[in-house]
């Protein structure tokens, strides 16, 4: 079916509620506190085979214009899976102070 | 306008049909088969622009359907007794995400032992789940009902899924005479679909994510504002439906020779055009009973029952379902409906598991109940009325009468 | 007299544990307890409170704890992340694993001890966490005496039996000994 079968919305008129959410960045709030260990990269290592980035469950390693890779700690959980799938040992986990 | 005679399925098929429903989708369940079948074959032949999807189960049936209804589709499906119990996880979802769609669910009595035959018991376990559940007397009312349920599931005062009704075999299966409006005359009435919001890759919504409580629980009350909203959505689409078509049933209720009347029947189904026969031969010797039968079992129609039994000296129900160690559901909304009126009522438990009743029994069953109500007032909350070759043979459960 | 504790630590950190041993602990005393979580999808890592309750009479509310009088920090990095205080009665106790006076504001009684140092110097560590919700117990008992430290131990060994059970009811004993206001 295409698009154009598919009607406008048209605004409820009773008091209305639904279950509905839209993806947004940080609607889990900032989730960066959750950390107890950081990643942090070696941009010696780092080849900007971007393994990181495709493996990030969060979405926070930041593709740079030099092709190599850096975190967002704002909402990083530390998770380590990016420290796992680097096979260059590019990233470290740090603990958290 | 052409009227043909056709089983109560496919006056559903028909008048999915004409609401120019875009996907179906349905597992076989006797006696619920022959709508679906009767739409693949439309959709085969090319006199329908839809599309079927094929499923596993029941479950997956509805979730289909509710996925196509969300993506911005007119969808339909059907089911019947352990199909529509099967559903029953999804039918709460439909209704709690506020997706308008509607279902017909071919009344079946439920196992075990295995009985392909009516009783209410089915439908009535749907009750609390937020969809608006109708029910028809008569293969005409079913094609008209079903074409006025998208009506009200899509009304922006409802949005909210909705429920026909009609009884396994006695409907399902029984030809009778019926008008089948021109497309051009429902594509006139029937407005395009509308629903409150489309979930598609550009809308990038996301349904049923986890919520805080407070959340959830003003989402219930919005259901709650709907249904109160549905009621009279479902009294304009019938007299507005009555004056295109030419056909109304009064709504949310039929009142039936209520004039005069100072005793009552209240029932819903198909078997409510047997009680009417009880009621006009009682009335004929002279005993003032009307009847009113309940179209619509949610919303309840709270309002209109008290407006049409305000005057009422006894009201009997006829209950073709029970709740196992309480009352007959029907009983137990007419009984806090017109707690106010402290007249006398009665539950009558009947015709479970496809047991006929006919006539001459609800004549007796009312004409009993109005003679204990003329020596004083009486509530007895539920009565078992046995089959006939088993009356008398087995023990009474021990029934509460309370006098007032 | 009915005394409610809020524990406040990091998702895997043990929260929920010190709450359900402490109500272990009143119970041996045979006083009447109740422990819960918050009940949610919790993470590792992340801030989460746990409850519990203790009385000398039966407890039936069931609703959730807004104003408890006792408020115990198993994490020195919750005092920014999370809002220890909230809700905390005024004249409130809290119990602080922090090794000096943590930065709060209000009218609090507060207690210290090191609880993270104890936990590494006797070796009670888990996948790289040291472990403090056992030691902070010690300190609780001690500081607010709402049940005995010996109550505490008693409620640890019969939670972890043997080994581990004997070195979590020891470092619970150090924690009672270097428990102070702050």
């Amino acid at each position: 079916m295409t698009a154009e079968a598919y009607p406008v919305l048209e605004e409820p008129k009773t008091f209305f509620l639904a279950p509905l959410s839209k993806p947004a960045p940080g609607s889990a709030g900032k989730t960066g506190t959750w950390r107890t260990h950081k990643p942090v990269v070696n941009l010696e290592k780092c080849t900007g085979c971007l393994l990181c980035w495709l493996y990030c469950p969060e979405n926070t390693v930041i593709k740079l214009e030099n092709g190599k890779v850096a975190i967002d700690y704002e909402y990083c959980k530390g998770c380590g899976i990016c420290a796992t799938s680097c096979p260059f040992d590019a990233i470290e986990m740090v603990p958290e102070v | 306008m052409v009227v043909k005679t056709l089983t109560g399925n496919y006056a559903v098929a028909y008048a999915v049909k004409l609401a120019r429903v875009q996907v179906v989708s349905a597992y076989p369940i006797t006696p619920q088969t022959t709508i679906v079948e009767k739409l693949s074959e439309m959709i085969e032949k090319g006199e329908m622009n839809a599309r079927m999807i094929r499923v596993e189960s029941e479950h997956s049936a509805l979730a289909a359907v509710f996925g196509a209804a969300s993506a911005g589709a007119r969808a339909f499906t059907a089911t019947a007794s352990h199909g529509l119990l099967y559903m029953h996880e999804v039918v709460w979802w439909a209704a709690g995400a506020r997706v308008p769609l509607v279902m017909a669910v071919v009344a079946r009595a439920i196992g075990p032992p295995w009985n392909i035959h009516v009783d209410h018991q089915d439908i009535f376990d749907q009750r609390d789940s937020g969809w608006i559940i109708a029910f028809a007397q008569e293969n005409q009312e079913v094609l008209d009902l079903t074409l006025q349920a998208f009506r009200i599931s899509e009304d922006p005062r409802v949005y909210l899924p909705m429920m026909v009704g009609l009884e396994g075999f006695i409907l399902s299966h029984t030809m009778a005479p019926v008008d089948i409006p021109d497309q051009e005359l429902v594509d006139s009435w029937l407005p395009p679909r509308r629903q409150p919001y489309v979930i598609s890759p550009d809308t990038m919504y996301s349904m049923g994510n986890i919520a805080p409580d407070e959340d959830h629980y003003m989402m219930r009350y919005s259901m709650a504002a709907a249904m109160e909203a549905a009621k009279q959505v479902i009294d304009e689409v019938d007299k507005e439906y009555g004056e295109v078509f030419g056909r109304s049933y009064g709504g949310l209720i039929e009142c039936y020779k209520c004039d005069g009347a100072e005793y009552y029947v209240v029932i819903t189904g198909s078997w409510a055009g047997d009680a009417k026969k009880a009621v006009d031969s009682l009335r004929e010797k002279g005993v003032p009973v009307g009847l009113v039968r309940v179209r619509f079992i949610r919303p309840w129609p709270r309002e209109r029952l008290l407006e049409a039994l305000s005057g009422a000296k006894g009201v009997i129900v006829f209950d073709r379902a029970v709740s196992m160690g309480s009352v007959g559901p029907l009983f137990a909304d007419v009984a806090q409906t017109l707690y106010p009126l402290g007249i006398s009522m009665k539950g009558v438990i009947a015709g479970l598991t496809g047991v006929d009743v006919k006539p001459g029994v609800f004549e007796e069953a009312i004409a009993g109940f109005i003679k204990e109500a003329e020596e004083g007032p009486v509530f007895v909350p539920s009565e078992w009325l046995l089959p006939r070759k088993y009356r008398g043979k087995y023990p009474s459960i021990p029934r509460e009468v309370i006098a007032r | 007299m009915l005394v409610e504790i809020r524990f406040h630590g990091r998702g895997g950190q043990g929260a929920v544990t010190a709450a359900n041993i402490l109500a272990s602990a009143a119970v041996l005393e045979g006083k009447y307890a109740q422990a819960f979580p918050y009940f949610g999808a919790e993470r590792r890592g992340a801030p989460v409170v746990a409850f519990a309750r203790v009385s000398d009479e039966p407890i039936e509310t069931h609703s959730q704890i807004e104003n408890p009088d006792i408020v115990v920090v198993l994490d020195p990095k919750l005092f920014e992340l999370a809002n220890v205080t909230a809700g905390l009665k005024e004249g409130g106790v809290i119990v602080a694993n922090h090794a000096e006076r943590p930065p709060v504001e209000g009218n609090y009684k507060i207690y210290c001890v090191d609880a993270t140092k104890i936990a590494l110097d006797m070796g009670l560590v888990v996948s790289g966490w040291p472990v403090v919700n056992t030691v902070m117990l010690g300190a609780l008992a001690k500081a607010t005496r709402i049940v005995k430290t010996e109550s505490v131990v008693q409620a640890i060994k019969e939670r972890f039996p043997g080994r581990l059970g004997e070195k979590n009811a020891e470092a619970a004993l150090v924690a009672a000994e270097r428990v102070h206001e702050c």
